[in-house]
């Protein structure tokens, strides 16, 4: 007993140190100030990303997507605010297979993405890929990759490449709490930070892993502290709030630009619609949902803020109708547009002709 | 009583090393731990210590002598207040040393006559195979004796059988072992394509755990060359990304056996990009390193993974034989567009061949290649199996079998057309596998020859695969896991019905 009271009294004297920073540390982000045009803009690709996953889910519904698809639903801000601070064309881009939305916030147009999820020749990946495995190398979006965690290491590659080939870019790797847990993640961490690759690593921590709630599945479940081992710095953002995230994001940036290596952010989310199409969602109430909903949604946020400047209804009310037609558009198109050729099936297996 | 100090053995598959330098001279008291000599083995350089106390008494191999055999007997020492005596049997090392250049398709086998016999019993139960990366220390009263393995036996058929690259009459050729090949074959293309690096571990700065980088790093430095972390799954999934982002990775796997926690990267990465974005994005990456069975090393390390990657569309699968094609087959891969696995040999690495003496010498991926032109009966095979297949088919010449001997060279896509010709003309066929036999390369070839060559059968196609189990680590059990020349002439003759 007398040992263990020592042992607890030195561990408590220990804790009740203050921590010394043993290295440079990002600054806490601040919120971003945005023009009223630029959170015009922001708010227009949200709700272009959720009025387009909307209409998905429909067209699940109605047989037109098969498979796997998951929504970014109530995750919008945390696309939409990231990159809108990357230089398309120089910086990239990766994440997993929730990945229509960060496609829409690149500004790649509804119909081939739609036409990708129904399985059309018109869609991005010739209707080959379908909702997980989009591509667009234009815009330097890498995918799109439906193995949980492997967009780390490959985004880690793509950011070797930018320092390799020294062309000033910087790569963003999107991930989620679950994929947090793989072990090539902290493989990638070590080989990042040892080689000061710049690398964004962004994890989109919506709460659950499928149906497993990061406080089930995480023994660390601040997820923002999972690089610190690999001396990774890592911020913890509000990832219902596109300007707090813009603000994180011109922190990371800065940050890796200088030269000072990987940083990661964890971005604190939460996604309406179940973890895919078929997923029930049993594992939690309607009543969190609904909470969420009310209180933080991101879209419903920065309509207030443009209110709060000045922006009239009326304005906004034109926006909701346009994002409409594109939406519908993109549906009609998707569905109308012919399957692939029966070609098609042998082509792009190989690059070459051996 | 003298001691003789042997040639020691320092790797898993080490036949013979340069005796690179004496730290002692004759007359020299030496103490357990002092080092003798240093020793260069095909891998590195090791040093070899004194185990017991004495002086040295006689120098019997003297330094800078080459292709010393293991065993072979380099010192002698008397043991502490002893007369100096002369060796007793060091008639070994003279031949050993007389090897040349260009001999190596006559070398002989390591047991063999070249070699001195293996020392009585006495300290058998001291001596130990030791694992390459471990400075060693050999008992000096305990022969590291070559024991009778299968892979010896493997090396053994590769070196004494003989292949001639295939290039216009009169071009020049030189001597040169697999190893050196395959690195000649990465600083080609590095000169000429910045895109191209190399990456992996111990690849830089330990000159390569099996050497095949020996030199790079300090011709293309740290940005090129980039020793890794022990970290498979990582290092595959950034090399894939790096070449999706326009780079031209070649990921060295220390063996294919770690490549395994790499797999997923390989196969859901690499090699359905391309076909999964619709042709947009491509994934120009090599991973290569040895495969297969190496010696002694256990189940763990010996494997063949050919017909696993064969299997995967989106992925082009090399696995050479000679120098020379592993030369211009690697150069090909590197410019390929689409992802390889380029598998290697690590038995193979120290056999040499003639390998052309051309600028730029690149062969075409997915052509198999007529090894020996034969009547009879076609023997198929792939890397080190090709040198059993060889060596089957001159002792089937002796008993007057005509033997074809094809080198697949690519594994995928897989040279229908040559296979079939060849069956077309000898009517009869076996593969010949260094792997296990289940949905196998041999397997393969078996289901064209029904599919498309049924008609040209005049006898069922049989193979000669290892047996179908984890490779055990005993000398004999390995040996008997193995295939073996033996059984390559037995099935030949079944075909054939002789």
């Amino acid at each position: 007993m007398a040992k263990a009271a020592t042992l607890k009294s030195a561990g408590a004297g220990t804790a009740a140190a203050p921590a010394t920073p043993n290295r440079e540390r990002p600054p806490e982000p601040k919120r971003y100030q945005p023009s009223q045009e630029e959170l015009l803009g922001f708010y227009r690709q949200m709700l272009l990303i959720r009025r387009f996953e909307e209409r998905a889910g429909q067209l699940y519904g109605l047989g037109f997507i098969g498979g796997f698809c998951h929504l970014y639903i109530g995750q919008e801000a945390v696309a939409v605010g990231l990159q809108s601070a990357m230089e398309p064309g120089k910086d990239s881009v990766i994440t997993g297979y929730r990945d229509h939305g960060h496609m829409l916030a690149y500004g790649i147009d509804p119909k081939i993405i739609m036409a990708e999820l129904t399985g059309r020749a018109a869609g991005i990946s010739k209707g080959k890929g379908g909702s997980m495995h989009m591509f667009s190398v234009e815009h330097k979006f890498y995918g799109g990759h439906g193995i949980v965690g492997a967009q780390v290491s490959l985004g880690t590659g793509l950011a070797f490449g930018h320092k390799y080939k020294q062309d000033g870019g910087v790569c963003l790797a999107y991930f989620g709490d679950g994929a947090a847990n793989q072990g090539q993640v902290y493989e990638s961490f070590n080989m990042a930070e040892l080689w000061k690759l710049p690398i964004i690593y962004v994890i989109e921590n919506n709460q659950y892993a499928m149906g497993t709630s990061v406080n089930r599945s995480s023994a660390e479940d601040q997820l923002y502290k999972r690089g610190e081992s690999f001396r990774i710095s890592g911020l913890q953002v509000d990832g219902m709030d596109v300007l707090a995230v813009r603000g994180a994001a011109e922190t990371a940036l800065d940050w890796v630009r200088s030269g000072k290596g990987p940083i990661l952010l964890e971005l604190k989310t939460y996604r309406y619609r179940g973890h895919s199409m078929s997923d029930p969602a049993k594992y939690r109430s309607r009543e969190e949902v609904q909470a969420v909903r009310d209180k933080s949604d991101p879209i419903e946020h920065a309509k207030r803020e443009l209110e709060g400047m000045g922006v009239a209804e009326d304005e906004l009310k034109k926006i909701d109708a346009e994002i409409k037609r594109i939406v519908v558009e993109a549906a009609d198109f998707a569905e109308q547009s012919p399957e692939p050729e029966a070609g098609e099936l042998y082509t792009d297996v190989l690059v070459e002709d051996y | 009583m003298p001691i003789e100090l042997k040639m020691p053995a320092l790797s898993p598959t080490m036949e013979e090393g340069t005796l690179a330098k004496w730290l002692v001279k004759e007359g020299d008291e030496v103490k357990s731990g002092d080092i003798l000599a240093e020793i260069e083995t095909d891998k590195a350089t090791m040093e070899f210590e004194a185990v017991d106390e004495g002086t040295i008494s006689k120098i019997v191999v003297p330094e800078g002598t080459d292709e010393v055999k293991v065993g072979a007997v380099i010192a002698i020492m008397a043991a502490d207040g002893e007369e100096s005596l002369s060796p007793s049997r060091g008639e070994g090392q003279a031949s050993a040393a007389s090897q040349g250049e260009g001999s190596g398709d006559s070398r002989p086998s390591p047991d063999g006559a070249g070699a001195p016999p293996p020392s009585p019993l006495q300290g058998e139960g001291k001596q130990v195979e030791q694992p390459s990366d471990q400075r060693t220390e050999v008992h000096s009263d305990a022969t590291p004796h070559q024991m009778e393995t299968g892979a010896r036996d493997l090396v053994a058929a590769a070196a004494r059988t003989h292949e001639d690259p295939e290039v216009p009459a009169g071009t020049e050729t030189a001597r040169q072992t697999v190893r050196e090949a395959l690195r000649d074959a990465m600083a080609e293309e590095m000169r000429k394509d910045e895109r191209v690096f190399v990456m992996g571990e111990e690849v830089a700065e330990y000159q390569g755990a099996y050497k095949v980088t020996q030199g790079l790093l300090d011709e293309f430095g740290p940005g090129r060359v980039v020793d890794t972390p022990i970290t498979e799954y990582g290092f595959a999934g950034l090399g894939t990304g790096a070449a999706m982002g326009g780079l031209r990775p070649i990921v060295e796997f220390m063996t294919f056996n770690f490549a395994m926690q790499a797999i997923d990267h390989i196969i859901n990465s690499a090699a359905k990009t391309n076909y999964m974005s619709g042709g947009q994005m491509r994934c120009p990456i090599v991973f290569r390193g040895p495969n297969g069975a190496a010696a002694r090393v256990g189940a763990q390390h010996s494997q063949n993974y050919g017909p696993w990657y064969a299997n995967v569309p989106g992925l082009v699968v090399i696995a050479p034989y000679s120098a020379a094609d592993a030369k211009g087959l690697l150069k090909a891969a590197i410019r390929s567009e689409d992802p390889v696995v380029f598998l290697e040999n690590e038995l193979l690495y120290g056999q040499s061949f003639d390998v052309p003496k051309l600028d730029d010498y690149v062969l075409p991926i997915g052509k198999a290649r007529v090894a020996r032109e034969g009547r009879d009966v076609t023997l198929v095979s792939y890397s080190i199996g090709v040198g059993v297949a060889l060596e089957a088919a001159e002792t089937l010449a002796q008993e007057g079998i005509d033997a074809e001997v094809i080198d697949l060279r690519t594994l995928r896509p897989l040279d229908r057309q040559t296979v079939l010709a060849s069956l077309k003309k000898t009517n009869r066929m076996v593969c010949v596998e260094e792997g296990w036999p289940t949905c196998s390369i041999a397997a393969e070839i078996m289901a064209i020859a029904m599919e498309d060559g049924f008609d040209d059968l005049d006898a069922p196609v049989l193979r000669v695969t290892d047996v179908d189990v984890p490779l055990p680590y005993a000398a004999n059990l390995e040996k008997m896991a193995l295939i073996k020349t033996a059984d390559v002439v037995a099935a030949a003759k079944k075909v054939c019905y002789r």
